[in-house]
């Protein structure tokens, strides 16, 4: 099939659809409630589901009980309605149930503003709700990658049964981009017969609950789920490496959009025959630690800067990786303004 | 001969120019409560509460304290303020989204308890903000983006009267729907906001004055098409008239 | 080579609609492309813009703060975008409503009765497609023939449209190589 002119939200919704998500529930929000127009016509002709519900806690809690019965559930938000669904992805995360929440990040905290930011890495990464829990994040640049990526996480949320996270942000979610369908995998989710609750007929019945009582058992319950996260840690760690083939003075590291405006950075300072690296973290949790100190480590590396659209969240991630032994700079904008890669140009000179 | 001003500004209002659109009638009911504000002398004392919705900026329009709640919450901010200071005039200001979807838990908890508050409900059968989904006040058949082929009430059920349901609490209250489409529901409408204000500075009741207003950005209308549709849509549906007096007689059980 | 247009108008002048047949035609003609809309608050003031990227190659950064080209529909919009424009680029403005002009001296700036060549067609709400017209005219980012057929490909639901925007296209086309003869 050609490439489709997509909005990033109808790109969610189609690549969901496309990877066999046929039950949605949400609850609008401004940057991302055309994911719910667009479903709102497109499951019908699938015979899937979409449902308004009344708030984010609900459509959560309906993902919840979506999910339980094997069925590939999804949920869309953007930050406030993300704090609200963290009760349910700690009782989710607990169940072990796989689901995938996409979150089209804006400006906060509070009720802040539409426009795009990356203020919700440490609640994505850290878990915004109660215990030991993990997310599994991804964090898309275009629009296309945004439909692997939630193609990728139906599949990964099955596989893990834990929910998955794509971060994507405003711009994502509203900008245009062509979008290629034609290498989607058919979906092939596995049999979950072993613990859906579907009705007991001619088996035990299937229990699925979050309360441990017993100490024992609680502490059972977590480390059998932090095993699952180390499983992660050393299988789903992805990321990119943008003009790294050689050592680089200077490497930028920086996810998503921000990423993407590093690139034009980079590729503008070779023009003048600097050379530049760029880092670029897919997966938020599992973080590539170990990729991002190997290229600090190098005798050349003299010095990271980290972009993003925060005040500075991964640059957290980043001292863990390096574990502060190159000096770190900053570069956040906030309230929604989109770093231009004439300003990181700019920081990089700084440190030239 | 000596000029009268008969005509002016509220005190309770600021000189802002609003953002609403034009023929939206969030403005016809800031100025209702401002000049009510004036009139009982209950600026000074008085705290807003706004919610989110188009009248998250409300604050900018009116000439007293105000608070900006999260999204359904304003009924428990105004509790919490009015349960720690009750001398303080207390109002809520909400669309039928914040106060019929997401907050619809606090505002029963709240008029349950008889927190003793006023809500100003802006009932516009939309979401407005948020580019006109579907709202729990949406009527069978409206189309909205999330509606797109207009209510279905056999998936989604029928719209909620809030004014009904509130009323169904056994606590006292005062409670009535009104309208701001024509000069005459206008009048009327201003009468039930000082009621409700005046109950709640008797430390009577909680009191909610429930509005239809218009929306003719996301209904697709005139000002002048939203207002007939109020009067030949809305009207019908959401029956006007107070539903609930802290002087009637509670049913005993 | 990468082309960036900034369509600038009030909301329901056909802003991002214009954008959106450009990046479409891009597409169809197998380049890169991005459609990049403001959706700020803004938008309630009534000023609607949108940039669209045409490249050869893949497209990094979505925040053009100077595009090479700009499209105006309204006088705010030339104040508030004229001075951003890259040097040799393109202004195209619509002159029914515009009564200044950037005083740039380093653009190719074209003035087109956007509005009053739409009303002499008998389609007042196509002075997007007269801007639009005109535009690709001047910078030749796609070819005229490619955008006149995502015209009738978008508005095939809706067919008493189609002959009335193809018409404004050619249209603002023509007047457009006309001034740009005239500029020579
Ligand atoms: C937790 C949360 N969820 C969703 C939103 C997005 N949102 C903003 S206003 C609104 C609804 C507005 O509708 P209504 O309350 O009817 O007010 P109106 O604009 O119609 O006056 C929504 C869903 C939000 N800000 N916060
Ligand atoms: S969108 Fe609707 S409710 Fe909001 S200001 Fe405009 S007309 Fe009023
Ligand atoms: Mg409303």
């Amino acid at each position: 099939m050609a490439k489709v002119l997509l909005k990033g939200c109808e790109a969610i919704g189609e690549a969901a659809v496309r990877a066999g998500a046929l039950r949605y529930f949400a609850y609008p929000i401004t940057p991302q409630s055309e994911v719910a127009e667009y479903l709102v016509r497109r499951m019908p002709e699938v015979g899937g589901v979409f449902l308004q519900a009344e708030s984010e806690v609900a459509a959560s809690n309906m993902i919840f009980g979506a999910a339980s019965t094997g069925e590939r559930v999804f949920t869309t938000s953007s930050s406030p309605g993300i704090s609200l669904m963290s009760e349910a992805l700690s009782y989710i995360a607990a169940a072990e149930l796989p689901c995938v929440f996409v979150n089209v990040v804006r400006n906060g905290p509070g009720l802040g503003g539409i426009l795009p930011s990356q203020g919700d890495y440490l609640q994505a990464t850290r878990g915004g709700g109660h215990g030991d829990y993990k997310l599994l994040v991804l964090a898309p640049s275009t629009v296309q990658e945004t439909v692997e990526h939630i193609m990728l996480a139906f599949e990964l949320a099955d596989q893990y049964r834990n929910p998955i996270m794509v971060m994507a942000d405003g711009l994502i979610g509203q900008m245009m981009e062509p979008v290629d369908f034609s290498a989607a995998p058919k979906p092939n989710p596995p049999d979950k017969s072993s613990w859906a609750t579907t009705g007991a007929k001619g088996r035990k019945p299937h229990l699925i609950k979050t309360l441990f009582l017993s100490p024992q058992l609680g502490e059972e319950h977590n480390r059998k789920l932090a095993a699952k996260y180390d499983k992660m840690r050393a299988n789903e760690v992805r990321y990119e490496a943008y003009n790294l083939d050689e050592p680089r003075k200077v490497v930028m590291v920086a996810f998503g959009t921000t990423a993407r405006v590093c690139k034009t950075a980079v590729d503008a300072l070779k023009k003048e025959g600097i050379e530049i690296g760029l880092f670029r973290p897919i997966t938020l949790f599992p973080y590539p630690y170990k990729p991002l100190r190997d290229i600090a480590e190098r005798n050349e590396m003299r010095h990271l800067l980290v972009v993003e659209m925060n005040m500075g969240q991964m640059i957290e991630d980043v001292r863990l990786a390096t574990s502060d032994r190159k000096p770190i700079t900053f570069y956040g904008r906030q309230g929604g303004i989109v770093p231009s890669p004439e300003e990181v140009v700019e920081e990089i000179r700084k440190l030239l | 001969m000596a000029c009268k001003i008969i005509f002016d500004r509220p005190e309770s209002m600021t000189e802002t120019i609003t953002h609403y659109c034009p023929g939206c009638t969030h403005g016809v009911i800031h100025r209702l409560v401002a000049e009510i504000l004036d009139e009982l002398g209950l600026r000074e004392r008085a705290v807003g509460v706004a919610p989110v919705g188009c009248s998250v900026l409300a604050y900018n329009y009116f000439n007293c304290d105000f608070l900006e709640a999260a999204h359904g919450r304003a009924p428990a901010f105004a509790t919490g303020l009015k349960r720690t200071r009750p001398d303080l005039i207390i109002f809520t200001y909400q669309g039928d989204g914040d106060l019929a979807s997401i907050g619809i838990a606090e505002i029963i908890h709240a008029a349950n308890r008889g927190e003793k508050f006023t809500t100003i409900f802006v009932n516009n059968a939309i979401y407005g903000m948020t580019g006109g989904q579907m709202a729990p006040t949406t009527l069978p058949g409206q189309v909205t983006t999330t509606s797109p082929f207009g209510r279905d009430v056999a998936n989604v059920g029928y719209p909620m009267r809030m004014r009904e349901l509130l009323s169904a609490l056994r606590t006292p209250a005062y409670i009535a729907r009104v309208a701001v489409h024509t000069p005459r529901h206008i009048i009327e409408a201003k009468k039930a906001v000082r009621k409700a204000f005046t109950y709640q500075n008797e430390g009577r009741c909680f009191s909610m004055v429930e509005f239809l207003s218009t929306c003719p950005t996301n209904w697709g209308m005139t000002p002048v098409e939203a207002t007939q549709w109020v009067q030949d849509n809305m009207v019908p549906y959401f029956p006007l008239g107070e539903l609930k007096t802290p002087e009637e007689e509670q049913d005993a059980d | 080579m990468q082309i960036e247009v900034k369509f600038a108008g009030f909301g329901g002048q056909g802003i991002m609609s214009a954008g959106k047949f450009l990046a479409e035609a891009g597409l169809e003609e197998g380049k890169e492309v991005v459609w990049i809309p403001s959706y700020g608050p803004e938008m309630r003031g009534g000023t609607a813009y949108c940039t669209v990227v045409v490249s050869e190659q893949p497209i990094g950064s979505p925040i053009i703060n100077n595009p090479t080209h700009l499209v105006v529909m309204n006088r705010p919009s030339l104040e508030k975008f004229a001075p951003t424009i890259q040097p040799n680029g393109i202004i195209i403005i619509n002159s029914s409503l515009i009564p200044i002009t950037s005083e740039r001296t380093d653009v190719t700036e074209i003035l087109i009765p956007c509005n009053q060549i739409a009303i002499e067609l008998n389609n007042t709400r196509g002075a997007n497609m007269v801007a639009l017209g005109a535009y690709v005219a001047c910078s030749k980012v796609v070819s005229l023939e490619v955008l006149e057929k995502i015209i009738r490909q978008e508005f095939a639901k809706k067919p008493k449209f189609i002959e009335g925007n193809v018409a404004a296209l050619k249209r603002g086309a023509e007047v457009a190589s006309q001034e740009m003869e005239k500029a020579k």
